[in-house]
């Protein structure tokens, strides 16, 4: 797009040169995935990520518009109507399966495809923009998610509403009023359920167009790449397609087995039994836990266990929705100019201590409220707020980044050894 | 300026999860939480073999044929199995006509008189579901010393390892140790409970249901031991919760297979399109 | 611009883009064959999410109705239904009988007997009521309805007019009333379906 050697279309038969003048669809299609798209030469396996968040997306869309065509959005025969989809209805555990665990497979998707930009930098001018959407996207699948988990209205449906409703009772003097709003009615049932149901058929809509801006602001700087170094000419990139489209299939054929391992063998490993128990407003679990890919920000909700000036409910609250917030600010707390922290020791080694501590919060997070667990979400709790709002910004001014390659393509040929990359670069005949 | 309200904000959260680790920290010394009879005696469940276990896992349909003998001479004397039709039973080897036969031994299946509009039953047909014991959960308390017996449909998929769960609960019946009412002295079995360790609160309501050897009479020749029933009665509730299992495996198979040469073939055009450019 | 194939980036030894590497033709197999079986699969997903709108197991288990015949009077009718749809039991007076096997099988658009339309009892016509039409019920099995022209039933939406064998008689319908299969299980109780 803004690069001056992207192949320009060219209709190949004259239908497509006749739609593409009308409506240039298939120019838009060819600039966005197709050959007009130049795209670095060295991205690795994590940049397969963004490709099959799409394809997760695309799955979740297909199955769940499918399931709705069974599911009865009633208190009394929500759960019996989800068994009537997985016994009665052809193919239903099938499509049912596919949709939970579905679910399980995007988020293991963007959780990679987030942690590989913060990795790499991609967060950073001139990709702010691209980073700000896929924190919205993020936030909405979030919301989209946890309407989904409370349809089949079983114990940790129902439970889970009644908790994450609450939230919203610590907000002082309207909490109470707002909750209530939300839920229409004093505790989670029909109307709450219904109102979920149309909200999680209608996001998942909003995130695919907000992922179409995503791919848009993408596609103006092109695309990031491990070196975080920018394109410099025609030799840094290849076309999107053959070259990221073959990559990509291949990336998919992976991704599809993790699913249908998941999915046929294992459908229930990452849900919770407690969830093929009716919904019972008299009895709660005795352990009530999100999903898995909320773990994390249950953990940190669950840190906060004391008053000091706001109650600590409050402080729970703003500290889980500031802990995914404080993303939008991301690319304004690390001043670095050098994106990919492979080229930032100090800022390597905070990453990693960063995933440590996000996978040790989400083990606290599906575990019981047991004083080790909450003294371990306490201490990664307050390490996760201290990477991102203080050790990132100071590491960003004091340090000393190791050289970085004056180019992908030099990058690319010092890996693959030999002579000098830089002196092969001015003399392309020498070596031969 | 944004780095430094970050700073602020930074250290706010962080600062007031110290002062809770510190309150935390010092609590657990202050006042280190209880042992309870429940921590001390709870045992996880014990190992259970069954055929519908595992990746390759298929029902073994005698033996689900006995749980469901089970459940219908023991269990159904409390517990619904309200969201399996009989018509469902097809699935482990009967036939249509032992299928119409069994539905209709159950007289019992809540209907309306046509003629006066009053409620009556009827004789069950293939299509019908399993009739609740009760007619709702107030009567299923009031007839049980107010213990709700649950629903057995997806009973082995809304407990963890729900199967092995089941044959460890019903052959886990025991007397209390006494080791536990000395060290717990208030944890003793209230009346009207039955102590049993895999059960997660230690007393259950529910009276041992597999007592004596014999209490059903196999017709296919099986020595009904306590045991026996319990694993068969838990095989039988794999396949009420699971019924798709056996078509899951199988399509599950087809599936990964089909994916793994689209896999490999992908691998091969990825590496085929890239030869000749390094990356 | 150059193709892929033979495209060589700048800075780069050009040397071995031009060794070509055995036989190419096995080369765009793998392209063809990955991107077939991309289709394939693609194929097949496609079943299971067709599939699922047809009827399902608890739908097609319902497609039986018993009905006890004891307390219809000759030249009453009762309207009862049969998967979800409605369906009439007529027991029809001898008078009725002669009057349908009184009109000649050339002179109807559907030539069927009364004898071919009853099993054995040629008094009980057991007929869906659903006008073969667009799907409308007919008037004629309620008390007081009008019965039509031909004193069977009578579809008030279009005008098809059935006799008393429920053979379509006048009226865009194009064929009687269905006859769905049924058996009786004693004298006086038949099953449908």
């Amino acid at each position: 797009m803004s690069f001056p050697w992207a192949k320009q279309y060219q209709p190949q038969n004259s239908l497509m040169k006749w739609v593409d003048e009308r409506l240039p669809v298939p120019r838009l299609v060819y600039n966005a995935v197709g050959a007009g798209y130049p795209v670095p030469r060295n991205l690795n396996y994590f940049w397969n990520f963004g490709v099959l968040a799409g394809a997760a997306l695309g799955i979740q869309i297909i199955t769940g518009i499918v399931l709705a065509m069974h599911y009865a959005a009633n208190g009394a025969i929500a759960f019996d109507s989800v068994e009537h989809i997985m016994r009665d209805v052809n193919a239903g555990w099938l499509l049912r399966y596919a949709h939970a665990n579905g679910a399980s497979m995007f988020f293991i998707v963007v959780y990679l495809h987030i942690f590989r930009g913060l990795y790499y930098g991609s967060y950073k001018a001139p990709r702010e923009m691209v980073w700000l959407l896929g924190v919205v996207i993020f936030l909405l699948m979030m919301a989209t998610a946890f309407m989904g988990y409370v349809l089949p209205w079983g114990q940790m449906s129902f439970w889970g509403a009644q908790v994450i409703t609450g939230f919203f009772s610590a907000i002082p003097g309207v909490g109470e009023t707002i909750r209530v709003w939300l839920l229409g009615g004093y505790a989670p049932d029909d109307a709450a359920l219904n109102r979920f149901f149309s909200l999680h058929y209608l996001l998942p809509f909003v995130i695919a167009g907000v992922i179409i801006l995503h791919i848009w602001a993408l596609h103006i700087p092109g695309s990031n790449n491990p070196t975080g170094v920018e394109v410099k000419g025609e030799q840094d990139t290849v076309p999107f397609h053959p070259y990221y489209t073959a990559k990509d299939g291949f990336g998919l054929g992976i991704f599809l087995i993790v699913f249908a391992v998941l999915l046929f063998f294992y459908p229930n490993y990452l849900g919770h039994p407690d969830n093929y128990i009716p919904a019972n407003p008299l009895s709660t679990p005795a352990h009530i836990v999100p999903e898995w890919y909320f773990w994390p920000f249950y953990a940190i909700l669950r840190a906060f266990t004391v008053d000091f000036i706001l109650p600590a409910k409050l402080w729970g609250v703003l500290a889980m929705f500031g802990s995914i917030l404080l993303l939008f600010f991301l690319p304004w707390l690390d001043s670095s100019p050098v994106r990919s922290n492979n080229y930032r020791p100090k800022a390597r080694i905070a990453f990693w201590v960063l995933v440590a501590d996000v996978l040790i919060l989400g083990y606290c997070g599906g575990s019981a409220a047991d004083p080790v667990y909450v003294i371990l979400s306490q201490i990664c709790g307050a390490y996760y707020f201290a990477h991102f709002l203080i050790i990132l910004p100071m590491i960003s001014r004091s340090e000393r980044p190791t050289p970085l390659p004056n180019s992908i393509t030099e990058a690319v040929l010092a890996k693959h050894g030999g002579t000098s990359p830089a002196h092969t670069a001015l003399t392309p005949a020498a070596s031969s | 300026m944004v780095r430094f309200i970050a700073l602020l904000v930074g250290l706010a959260f962080a600062g007031v999860l110290a002062l809770a680790l510190f309150g935390t920290v010092s609590g657990l010394i202050t006042d280190p939480p209880a042992a309870t009879a429940e921590h001390e005696f709870h045992k996880h469940p014990k190992e259970l073999a069954l055929a519908s276990d595992g990746p390759f896992g298929k029902f073994d349909n005698r033996q689900v044929q006995r749980g469901l003998q089970v459940y219908k001479e023991v269990c159904a004397a409390c517990h619904s199995l309200r969201l399996v039709a009989f018509r469902d039973l097809k699935e482990i080897g009967y036939s249509d006509a032992q299928v119409k036969a069994f539905a209709a031994s159950y007289d019992n299946i809540p209907s309306i008189n046509p003629d006066t509009g009053e409620v009556a039953t009827r004789k069950g047909l293939a299509s019908d579901r399993f009739p609740s014991p009760f007619p709702n959960d107030i009567a299923a308390r009031a007839a049980n010393n107010n213990a709700l017996p649950p629903d057995l449909s997806l009973m082995t998929k809304a407990r963890h390892d729900g199967a092995a769960y089941l044959y460890s609960l019903l052959t886990g019946y025991q007397n209390q140790p006494a080791e536990l009412i000395k060290h717990f002295p208030d944890s003793k079995t209230p009346a009207g409970l039955h102590y049993n360790p895999y059960f997660a609160n230690l007393n259950i309501a529910m009276p041992p249901p597999l007592t004596t050897e014999g209490q059903v009479t196999y017709l296919d020749g099986t020595k009904p031991t306590v045991d026996q029933m319990a694993k068969d009665v838990s095989a039988f509730l794999v396949w009420t919760a699971e019924p798709k299992l056996q078509a899951r495996h199988g399509a599950g198979f087809a599936t990964v297979l089909f994916l793994l040469i689209f896999s490999f073939l992908a691998y091969g055009a990825y590496r085929n399109v890239w030869r000749n450019m390094k990356h | 611009m150059a193709s892929i194939d033979t495209a060589v980036p700048p800075g780069e030894d050009p040397a071995p883009y031009h060794e070509e590497v055995a036989d190419p033709r096995r080369r765009d197999f793998i392209n063809i064959a990955a991107v077939a079986f991309a289709g394939v699969g693609a194929g097949v997903v496609v079943l299971p999410l067709v599939n699922q709108m047809n009827p399902s197991a608890d739908v097609l288990a319902q497609a039986t109705t018993e009905i006890d015949l004891s307390k219809i009077a000759a030249g009453q009718a009762i309207k009862t239904s049969f998967r979800k749809q409605p369906l009439f039991v007529r027991n029809l007076t001898p008078a009725e009988i002669a009057a349908a096997d009184a009109v000649p099988l050339s002179e109807l658009r559907d030539p069927q007997s009364l004898e071919e339309r009853t099993k054995g009892k040629k008094n009980w016509l057991i007929t869906m009521g659903v006008c073969t039409h667009l799907g409308c019920v007919p008037l004629g099995a309620g008390e007081g309805e009008n019965k039509g022209p031909f004193g069977g039933y009578f579809c008030p939406c279009h005008g098809s007019a059935y006799d008393t064998a429920a053979r379509i008689r006048k009226g865009p319908a194009p064929t009687n009333l269905v006859v769905p299969d049924y058996a009786f299980s004693s004298d006086t109780t038949v099953t449908v379906g």
